[in-house]
């Protein structure tokens, strides 16, 4: 189990080393389009880059939940979430408990992030707790979970952070190319003219579109394998793999599609926030393993729910030979039994009326709505800005204080 | 000094060297051990503080289920003075108040009222939820207890394990009938 947080860090180092060569490249193009001299790009991107990664690692979690539109919970906002959070913390052997965070959007997702993890942050949508019933849930929370204890939650925040950077230069860069060749005015005032600035114009154009595709296959390349691993983690940690299985049936059978993602957040999600308009999400995305694969493999899980009985699983629905988690957490690992189904029972399991319930009211607590009951039953949604010291009720016609 | 000195300093160093990573590496998985042992209990102090809201709550709408709430008290208590016990006879005693609990909340299903009750219902979600987290930290805490005995039985640590008296740990085996096979409440 701690083998492959090994494995994860060396990666990590690999992928930033490998983004910020993408970075220098681009920084190359546009030294030698605007400035005429190739240095001066190479420094300027050499700076962007380390201001990035001090950024990404000190902030990365945090504008990655900001750009989200997360907002964090406390206990009392939400018992039952908190303690499945808390339940899977337990079960991963993390020290300290993550922070909580809601996205107040219908669609069915939810990520990690976080610098280490002591200091990490679980961030769900409030699609997902209406939808999801308790094993569901604590399939996905430990999913996220093991992002967390793996290691993952750093890479995600460095990767996104780095991407985000490149596409917006390369953008930036390239609308400001197209705009002044259209009017033939050029910044560069290296002489040589003809020819030579007609290949440094090419190959800046060429890279400015390649630089930000290379840095997402980097980014898929690592952040897929993960995912397997992650979803045999949760199956450990809840000794339930059905649980997660059938919530990413939920999650892939969603149509709607999360706001708030963008390209640079994407592959942070436990499945690709983005879907054609109204269309389940496809098997056919770059960021995610396919989520009918991912179901297939764990509803394989026969024997147990270690490491072992996952990478057979896989084996079973890849064909023979193929492998997907590290050899070190195989090995390392005893036979785990898998826990009996747990029936929706009425009585710790809230209904999807209640559920849903639950979280508009967590919904309106967070944007300060003051929630009052009315005698006839009815609930009533005061908003901030509202000063007069009473409410008439609409339904009844009863006048109840503030 | 001739060659053979130097060999047989490197030899030395590296097997100093080899016997500190043993050393260190038993040491970090018996505190993990510990570690996990604490949480456990944490959660089971957890339920023994739950319990009495509980049952005070269910009291005034389950007047024939005296005998029930009875049970439970009765096993709460006694689980609660064996707290000082090993893992293996502290795992028996709370097995049984986890059975007695579990047979509680199955007949709370015939005391609507009870079930509409808010502060029941907060009480329920904690305990079950407190029953969970005891379940997957015993889960934590035998993984690691047999990551440890294997590492204090196998060679060359064991010879490591036993100048320093590193002495296998006992698992939390749940033996009571009840909490193996989760009944129709959503326990386990």
């Amino acid at each position: 189990m701690w083998e492959q947080i090994r494995s994860n860090q060396i990666r990590s180092a690999v992928l930033v080393v490998l983004m910020g060569l993408l970075l220098l490249a681009i920084g190359y193009a546009l030294g030698l389009y605007f400035l005429g001299s190739s240095t001066y790009g190479l420094i300027l991107a050499l700076v962007v880059w380390g201001v990035m990664n001090l950024v990404a690692f000190f902030q990365g979690d945090s504008i990655l939940l900001g750009l989200s539109k997360a907002k964090k919970i406390s206990r009392d906002d939400m018992p039952r979430l908190y303690n499945v959070v808390e339940e899977m913390k337990i079960a991963s052997g993390l020290e300290k408990m993550p922070d909580i965070y809601i996205i107040d959007d219908p669609a069915l997702n939810a990520f990690a992030t976080g610098r280490n993890p002591d200091k990490a942050a679980v961030a769900v949508t409030a699609g997902l707790l209406q939808k999801l019933n308790r094993d569901e849930l604590q399939g996905v929370v430990g999913h996220e979970m093991a992002h967390v204890k793996n290691r993952d939650v750093l890479l995600m925040a460095i990767a996104g952070v780095l991407l985000g950077t490149i596409v917006i230069l390369a953008w930036y860069a390239s609308r400001i190319m197209f705009y002044s060749s259209m009017s033939g005015g050029r910044r560069s005032s290296s002489g040589g003219g003809g020819q030579g600035q007609i290949i440094i114009f090419i190959v800046a154009i060429v890279l400015m579109i390649l630089a930000p595709i290379a840095a997402q296959f980097i980014y898929f390349g690592i952040s897929r394998k993960r995912e397997y691993l992650a979803d045999a983690s949760s199956a450990l940690y809840t000794r339930y793999p059905e649980g997660l299985a059938s919530a990413l049936e939920k999650l892939g059978a969603s149509t709607s599609q999360l706001k708030s993602a963008t390209k640079a957040t994407a592959p942070m999600f436990i499945v690709n926030p983005f879907r054609k308009k109204g269309r389940a999400a496809t098997d056919l995305s770059s960021t995610h393993p396919p989520i009918s694969e991912r179901i297939r493999i764990l509803r394989s899980m026969a024997g147990g729910a270690s490491y072992f009985d996952y990478e057979k699983a896989y084996g079973e629905v890849r064909g023979k030979g193929k492998t997907v988690l590290p050899a070190a957490a195989i090995s390392a690992a005893g036979a785990v039994a898998l826990r009996t189904a747990r029936p929706e029972g009425p009585v710790a399991e809230p209904g999807k009326l209640e559920r849903a319930r639950e979280t508009s009211d967590l919904l309106w607590r967070n944007s300060n709505y003051k929630t009052i009951r009315c005698e006839c039953g009815t609930k009533l949604r005061i908003p901030p800005k509202f000063k007069a010291p009473t409410i008439r009720c609409p339904h009844c016609g009863r006048v109840n204080k503030v | 000094m001739g060659t053979a000195g130097y060999v047989i300093i490197g030899i030395v160093v590296i097997l100093i060297v080899v016997f500190v990573g043993i050393y260190n590496t038993l040491v970090r998985k018996r505190n993990r051990v510990r570690n996990a042992w604490a949480q456990i209990d944490v959660q089971l102090k957890r339920r023994y503080d739950l319990i009495p809201n509980l049952v005070e709550t269910a009291k005034g709408y389950m007047k024939h289920e005296r005998g029930t709430l009875e049970a439970v008290t009765k096993a709460r208590n006694l689980a609660q003075q064996a707290g000082a016990a090993g893992a293996g006879a502290r795992a028996k005693v709370e097995g049984e108040l986890s059975s007695v609990l579990s047979r509680l909340l199955a007949v709370v299903e015939n005391y609507p009222d009870l079930k509409a009750n808010q502060n029941f219902l907060a009480v329920q979600e904690e305990l079950s939820s407190t029953e969970n987290k005891i379940s997957f930290s015993r889960q934590f805490y035998n993984d690691s207890v047999l990551r440890y005995n294997n590492q204090t039985q196998v060679f060359p640590s064991n010879v490591v394990a036993g100048m320093f008296r590193f002495k296998t740990e006992e698992f939390f085996e749940v033996t009571a009938a009840g909490e193996r096979e989760a009944p129709k409440v959503s326990f386990t």
